[in-house]
């Protein structure tokens, strides 16, 4: 619950003053930064001893434990259609809760905590992935990237999906 | 919505609800005056009530009630009629407090109608109220849901009512929050008629600040208790439920070491842990009463309705369980108990005249028993009629004759839990006996529970439903299967059995089904990984040469065999956890099984709920999270593979058997973009091959199947098969002989009648007829399977099918399963087949003239038998020279005697499907040489 808190350290304070600002949790899943919106987010975790569930999307990597709740883990690399890992190295995740269910997005790395102003969000780029495209809020530019904005609704929102039995 | 508004709706509710029971017991005991007391109060409370909250409308109703009861408080006689008509301004109070709910306002309308008799009966009329407008009044009964925040006993509710009683009913309101005083003596139920409000005015019920109340001193049981809200004892409830879970990780932790100093005290917490648990599942108990409550009312409208008297009575109303699921099995019960008065107890002259006493019984009893309450509806009614219900079942497709036939009459009862199956001869305004059964058995099953019952004619029947206590907690069955733990509610679970291939309980297979022989039974078995796929991803990029094309086909289990037969006796050791949902009971097979375990179950994320196998997932002791397996789910999924492993004489063809005239059809493509169908009853496997496996030699092409080489050929010569990929392919078997027939696409299975209007000059194909709505070719498979083993149908020379086309054929059966067996037999053979289901009908034909080449017929039938049959037949002269062919199920010689002395030509043994068709060729040619 109170990670969010505590990573809001490196804030970008001396950017344009007067318009609306939002601040992102920047992530990376393969080689892209993707920025997750820090209201949505509760905490960041170390997705351990996580139960694969039989016939549920292959999107869902699983169920865990998290302190006492159930937590239902979204791989966000299998959500954006990228191959999985071949690091071997532990991935995150990155806690929400939507419509008072607890859901952790499996990510590669999480990264500083940007505030930027909303104006200068970018819509998505009509040549993008449909997949992306469906679950990207803008395009936010960095100085040495591009962040996608994820919407964490439409991440979780299966809804029109069939199983993939 | 104003906070004042909802309470008021919610107790008066409640209190009406009260009144409802305490009327009907009233006119029963018209001289008791403490239930007249309690009516009265009731009533006046509602009136003082919504005079307060400016509700004329109500106000004035209820006015005009109170003073009839007032009246008869007064001695006035008390009448059927008078009763009624309280009870239709009861209703009419409940529809404007729906009214009232939905809008928030009186809706506008007058109760001059119920009024006005009311005053003519206050007055001492009582013929002279006009019944007509009371019967408008009262045309439905709106029922409320208890709002969330009205856990608190009904006594609770009840007791509000009488503190804002006739001395202070501007009080009422204002006390609805904070505690008010209670008198509970007037309450007194009487047990004779329902216990249900005796049980907790036994209960300590008052108000916490009801000791200053100095003029409330009859309540002699003056304890304590207070109105806490819903949410707040969910939220308690949830956080035992964690704390449970903590406990157990605590407790598994503190296992693993020898000497811990936490052991004292964490055996004292997880003492005091068990306890609050307890005590927690306690406040969220109530009475089964308060289910029962608008029973009477019902019971006592339906007799008056339905001219019927009924007693019901109710025993073990205080019995306590879960608000949840109490609130759960609320509607099924009511249903089941109108069932039972509907359609249940025979009308008062039917019993008289069964020597029945006239008032018919309905008992309704709830008791204890383990972890669950066992709830019995039982009434001495006629029973079910099974004969009807064994109709419906083949009309609707449930169940084949053949399988019928097997069945006990208990199973046979049990159809009735099935949807679509009314016994009721007409669907009556009070229930349709069968259109609600299915959604009863349904509902009970969500919450964990079954349902079953017990019918004898003429002695009456009683439904047994069996609920958990509660379903926030379970005991669980903790299983392993493919390095997966899972867990399995014990509630279904009956019994484990360990298998092992070399003892008494291994894993058989029948047909590639796996069953366990249990006591002299068999029981299906499903293997767990399979049905979760849990090895499915390995398997199919192995090597396995079959892989389903079709489930409707169990060729799933086909799939697997390979698999299962490696599994079983290399691991040699497997565990059957045996599970019962309803009347089926199925092995689950797993790899090891560990502990039960008390799970707390938590919903699972919506995006994995519509998985159906599981019901929701838990955290266990060691703190992982693992799945909780439905039952229901189970059963569901695995069902059509049941129905075949659970009957090891059903042949593939009975799957086949659907409507009345109406033929499963397996639809294909194969060459052209046009469909092909081929009958279903024909086709005994659906396979798809790896086309490398496929051998050609001698332009023939050639598969290893069942360690046999199996021929497959092609529908349409000219179009090849496959390169690559896999190649789906119809069996067909017959004896110990396949041939494969490939096609390029299996399109669907459907059901329609085969009418084939086109005939056709293309060899294979019979001809062209209308499948769902598509011109669809028919194959003639004959052609092929003789294509390969010309011998197949035992036909003489190679011309194959004789003369055969344009012959008519009678078949006289009663089985509707094996005339469609045969239909297709014939009908690929050439013969234009007619059938009907009895000796009547077929007579019937021959007096109207229709002549025929060859009869067929059974010989046990309903009403009219084969031998009869045929002495009748041959008695006139339209079918006296017609051969008749005899089906009996036993070839016995003194049958074949009988059948030959009353006038079969021939003899057939009835599954000796080709043999049919043999002599039957062999009737016609000879017909047609003599000719």
């Amino acid at each position: 619950m109170s990670t969010g808190e505590n990573l809001r350290t490196n804030v970008d304070v001396g950017h344009i003053v007067g318009s609306a600002m939002s601040e992102y949790i920047t992530v990376m899943i393969g080689d892209q930064t993707f920025g997750i919106s820090v209201p949505m987010v509760q905490d960041v975790f170390m997705p351990e001893s996580v139960t694969p569930v039989p016939m549920a999307m292959p999107e869902v990597a699983g169920v865990l434990n998290m302190r006492g709740r159930i937590v239902t883990a979204i791989d966000m690399r299998k959500r954006l259609g990228l191959p999985p890992r071949t690091d071997n190295r532990p991935g995150l995740a990155v806690g929400v809760e939507y419509r008072g269910e607890s859901y952790g997005l499996v990510i590669d790395n999480v990264g500083e905590v940007l505030r930027v102003a909303d104006d200068e969000l970018e819509r998505n780029p009509s040549n993008l992935d449909p997949r992306w495209r469906s679950i990207s809020m803008g395009v936010q530019q960095l100085e040495n990237s591009l962040m996608v904005i994820i919407d964490v609704k439409k991440v979780l929102d299966f809804q029109g999906r069939t199983m993939a039995a | 919505m104003d906070d004042l508004l909802s309470e008021f709706l919610t107790e008066t509710n409640e209190s009406l609800d009260v009144v409802d029971v305490e009327l009907v017991k009233f006119e029963q005991e018209p001289n008791n005056v403490k239930i007249l007391g309690n009516i009265f109060r009731l009533v006046h409370t509602v009136k003082g009530t919504c005079g307060f909250l400016g509700l004329p409308r109500l106000e004035a109703l209820a006015h005009a009630a109170e003073t009839l009861m007032g009246k008869y408080r007064d001695g006035q006689e008390v009448t059927g009629e008078g009763v009624t008509i309280i009870l239709h301004s009861i209703d009419r109070i409940k529809e404007i407090l729906a009214e009232l709910e939905a809008t928030e306002a009186e809706p506008e309308g007058a109760d001059a109608d119920l009024i006005d008799q009311l005053v003519v009966l206050s007055e001492g009329g009582g013929a002279a109220a006009p019944e007509a407008p009371v019967a408008e009044a009262a045309p439905a009964e709106p029922e409320r849901e208890l709002r969330p925040g009205e856990v608190s006993l009904e006594e609770l509710e009840r007791a509000f009512q009488e503190a804002a009683g006739p001395e202070d009913d501007d009080g009422a309101e204002a006390s609805v929050e904070e505690a008010a005083p209670v008198d509970v003596a007037p309450v007194e139920a009487t047990p004779a008629v329902a216990e249900a409000p005796k049980a907790p005015a036994a209960k300590p019920a008052a108000a916490a600040s009801s000791e200053d109340e100095g003029g409330k001193k009859e309540s002699s049981v003056a304890a304590q208790s207070i109105r806490v809200n819903v949410d707040t004892l969910e939220n308690l409830m949830t956080m035992v439920s964690e704390l449970v879970l903590t406990r157990n990780q605590l407790l598994e932790m503190v296992r693993r070491l020898d000497e811990s100093e936490f052991k004292v005290p964490l055996q004292r917490l997880s003492n005091v842990t068990a306890e609050l648990q307890e005590a927690v599942m306690k406040t969220r108990m109530q009475p089964i009463g308060n289910a029962w409550q608008k029973l009477p009312r019902i019971i006592r409208d339906l007799s008056n309705e339905l001219d019927k008297k009924i007693d019901l009575e109710m025993v073990g109303a205080d019995t306590e369980l879960d608000r949840q699921v109490l609130d759960l099995i609320k509607d099924p019960l009511t249903h089941m108990v109108r069932n039972s008065a509907d359609h249940g107890l025979e009308t008062t002259a039917d019993r008289l005249a069964a020597g029945k006493s006239e008032k018919g019984r309905i008992v309704l009893r709830a008791y204890h028993e383990g972890g669950h309450i066992i709830i019995e509806i039982e009434d001495d009614g006629r029973g079910l009629n099974l004969d009807k219900i064994r109709q419906k079942a083949v009309a609707n497709g449930l169940v084949t004759e053949g399988e019928l036939e097997k069945m006990t009459d208990q199973q046979v009862s049990r159809f009735i839990f099935h949807a679509g199956l009314s016994t009721a001869a007409e669907v009556t305004s009070v229930s349709g006996r069968g259109v609600g059964m299915d959604v009863v058995r349904t509902n009970i099953e969500l919450i964990g529970g079954s349902v079953d019952l017990r019918s004898v004619t003429g002695k009456g029947t009683t439904f047994t439903i069996k609920i958990p206590l509660t379903l926030a907690i379970v005991s669980a069955l903790i299983v392993e299967s493919a390095h997966e733990r899972f867990a399995i509610p014990q509630l279904a679970v009956v019994e484990l059995v360990r298998a092992k291939a070399d003892s008494e309980h291994r894993i058989e297979h029948i047909n590639k089904t796996p069953v366990l022989r249990l006591r002299n039974h068999l029981l299906p078995l499903v293997f767990m990984d399979d049905l979760l796929q849990l090895t499915r991803e390995n398997r199919r990029r192995g090597k396995g040469s079959e892989v389903c094309a079709d489930e409707a086909l169990e060729a799933e289990a086909a799939n697997s065999n390979a698999e299962r037969d490696r599994r079983t006796s290399e691991n040699e050791e497997a565990f059957i956890v045996v599970t019962r949902v309803g009347d089926q009971q199925f092995g689950i097979v797993v790899d090891s099984v560990f502990d039960t375990e008390e799970i707390v179950v938590k919903p699972a994320a919506s995006i994995l709920r519509e998985i159906a196998l599981f019901s929701g997932n838990t955290i266990l002791g060691d703190g992982s999270v693992i799945m909780i397996m439905d039952p229901n789910g189970v059963a569901q999924s695995i069902a059509g593979e049941l129905n075949e492993a659970g009957d090891a004489a059903k042949s593939q063809e009975e799957a086949s058997v659907v409507g009345e005239g109406e033929m499963s059809l397996l639809v294909f493509r194969a060459g052209t973009n046009e469909p092909k169908a081929v009958p279903l009853s024909l086709v005994t496997r659906l396979e798809e091959f790896d086309v490398e496996n496929i051998e050609h030699s001698n332009g023939q092409s050639l598969i290893q199947y069942r360690g046999r080489l199996m021929p497959i050929i092609n529908v349409v010569e000219s179009a090849p098969l496959k390169t690559e990929g896999r190649q789906p392919v119809l069996v067909f078997t017959e004896d110990d002989r396949s041939i494969g027939l490939a096609v390029d696409e299996i399109v669907d299975i459907v059901s329609d009648k085969l009418n084939v209007e086109l005939q056709s000059d293309t060899a294979g194909i019979m001809g062209s007829a209308i499948v769902k709505g598509k011109a669809t070719q028919v194959l003639d498979v004959g052609h092929y399977l003789t294509q390969v083993f010309e011998d197949w149908f035992r036909k003489e020379g190679p011309a194959g099918v004789p003369a055969a086309y344009g012959k008519k054929v009678l078949l006289v059966d009663d089985s509707s399963f094996f005339r469609a067996i045969v239909r297709p037999m014939l009908t690929m053979a050439g013969y234009e087949v007619q059938e009907v289901k009895n000796a009547t009908d077929a007579l019937a034909l021959r007096d109207e003239g229709v002549t025929f080449d060859v009869i067929i017929s059974d010989i046990e039938m309903p009403g009219m038998n084969g031998f009869e049959f045929v002495t009748e037949a041959k008695r006139h002269d339209t079918w006296r020279d017609v051969p008749i062919v005899a089906l009996s199920a036993h070839g016995t010689t003194a049958d074949l005697e009988r059948g030959r002395a009353a006038g079969f030509d021939d003899y057939v043994a009835k599954f000796d499907r080709e043999g049919l068709v043999q002599v039957v060729n062999e009737i016609v040619s000879c017909k047609g040489e003599a000719a």
